[in-house]
């Protein structure tokens, strides 16, 4: 599993950091950055998944 | 002012968002608006407005800016004669703005709300909240609204700014007039202008005698494409800071003590288990969402089979978004780890509160020190709790015992 983040829907909200901050941080304005660009470590999956599905803005795009 | 309300006779045409009942608990009303076959309510009342009260309602109406512009963001229209006079270009950017200049008004302020850059003010609030409970924890008895929760976002922001901590109170009466007692005109427009007036004495004060380290000077000193920004950007995000900031966030503390006073399993679950805080913390955002903002249509438009016209308010109730039960199971209860949680306390899209980094801290850890200090508390009298609402919910007084 890999995971991206639409940068032109994410507003900064930073609940995926919240839910995931294993996965994802802030940018310099609050916006979300991936911290994990490669395959996730199976054990950081479900926390990502958790991450797009509170993201507000439907942002996180996992592949 | 006498108040003349008429009974509400029909929620769905004829809403007060500032009934008293509905003020206090506003939850039954969105309800019965949300499931009818008129989940949009309409209202003649204070010029007219409409009330989406559905998650996707509400979120299509944030997204949609071009639409459903910043022209007016709060929930009654404002005094007559504000626009004009020598102050009356001052806003409160960017939650007034609308593109393209909310570009250049928000992505100068969001670095200094980034969670990195909130997390220096963590121990200042701990010791703040800290110095509060001091004041009455050998009492046996505080208002955790009017003793606790009110004086905590304000002087935080006064210490960002960079502005006396005695101005407290003063700051408070200003943003209440502004957000409060919306019914009284001449009141608004006072504390507006004594807003203004304020920031702008500040403003002249660091020509004279410059200061590093404080927001009034950082944005006094920034530049747009090779000039200093205008007075009037600096005066509207002073401006931001005191109404955004202050009331909210007090609300959400309040909102957030008087859950606590009634629920020691959630004290408990808290107590017994760190790592539930960050979900429990955007749960407790979820149900007590303080704000409601409001839009002005820019063009005729019918949305969701409502005949829209240009220069309607829209109320937009993240309270009542967040209740929703298409979007969250058993929206009412208080999951402290509530596992699918999408909530809009702060917004969404281009407007998404710039300060809720600041704001989750606040909660955080104004929660996290009372519960430290007096971790079992209740209510003195449930009765006796008074309410805020309309433009921000929240309670004003709430007697706990410990």
């Amino acid at each position: 599993m890999k995971v991206s983040v639409d940068m032109g829907a994410c507003h900064g909200h930073q609940m995926c950091a919240i839910a995931a901050p294993e996965v994802f941080g802030s940018d310099e304005l609050g916006n979300a950055k991936v911290l994990i660009t490669g395959d996730l470590p199976p054990e950081l999956e479900a926390k990502a998944r958790r991450a797009e599905s509170n993201c507000p803005e439907r942002a996180i795009v996992i592949s | 002012m006498t108040d003349t309300r008429k009974p509400v006779e029909n929620m769905l045409t004829d809403y007060d968002i500032f009934e008293p009942s509905f003020i206090a608990n506003p939850y039954p009303g969105y309800s019965e608006i949300r499931e009818s076959e008129c989940p949009i309510a309409h209202t003649d009342r204070y010029e007219g407005s409409w009330l989406p009260t559905r998650y996707e309602d509400v979120v299509a109406i944030a997204q949609e800016y071009e639409v459903f512009t910043s022209r007016g963001i709060l929930v009654m229209p404002p005094p007559p004669g504000q626009a004009e006079g020598a102050y009356g270009g001052v806003a409160a950017p960017p939650i007034t703005s609308d593109p393209p200049d909310h570009h250049w008004h928000r992505r100068l302020i969001l670095p200094v709300f980034a969670p990195q850059a909130v997390a220096k003010y963590e121990q200042s609030t701990r010791d703040l909240c800290n110095a509060l409970i001091d004041e009455f924890i050998d009492k046996g008895t505080a208002d955790a609204a009017a003793d606790y929760a009110q004086h905590i976002p304000v002087r935080v922001i006064s210490n960002m700014l960079g502005v006396p901590l005695d101005m407290e109170d003063t700051f408070t009466g200003w943003v209440r007039g502004v957000l409060e007692n919306m019914h009284d005109v001449e009141l608004r427009k006072r504390s507006r202008l004594a807003i203004i007036e304020y920031f702008l004495a500040q403003v002249e004060d660091r020509k004279k005698n410059p200061r590093e380290n404080d927001l009034i000077s950082e944005l006094m000193n920034t530049e747009v494409d090779g000039k200093k920004v205008p007075i009037e950007y600096v005066l509207g995000v002073c401006n931001l800071m005191l109404v955004a900031g202050i009331d909210t966030t007090w609300s959400a503390i309040g909102s957030v003590m008087w859950h606590m006073a009634q629920h020691p399993e959630h004290r408990k679950q808290l107590r017994e288990n760190d790592d539930l805080w960050p979900t429990a913390i955007e749960e407790l955002l979820r149900v007590y969402a303080p704000v409601t903002m409001a839009r002005i249509v820019d063009r005729d438009i019918e949305f969701q089979g409502c005949p829209m016209k240009a220069g309607d308010r829209v109320l937009m109730a993240f309270p009542a978004a967040n209740r929703d039960p298409r979007q969250f199971e058993n929206p009412d209860e208080v999951i402290l780890d509530r596992e699918h949680n999408r909530h809009v306390a702060f917004g969404s899209g281009i407007h998404r509160c710039a300060g809720s980094n600041l704001a989750r801290l606040e909660v955080r850890v104004a929660l996290q020190t009372w519960l430290a200090r007096i971790p079992e508390f209740e209510l003195v009298d449930p009765a006796t709790v008074t309410w805020a609402g309309g433009q921000v919910h929240g309670p004003r007084s709430c007697m706990v015992k410990f």
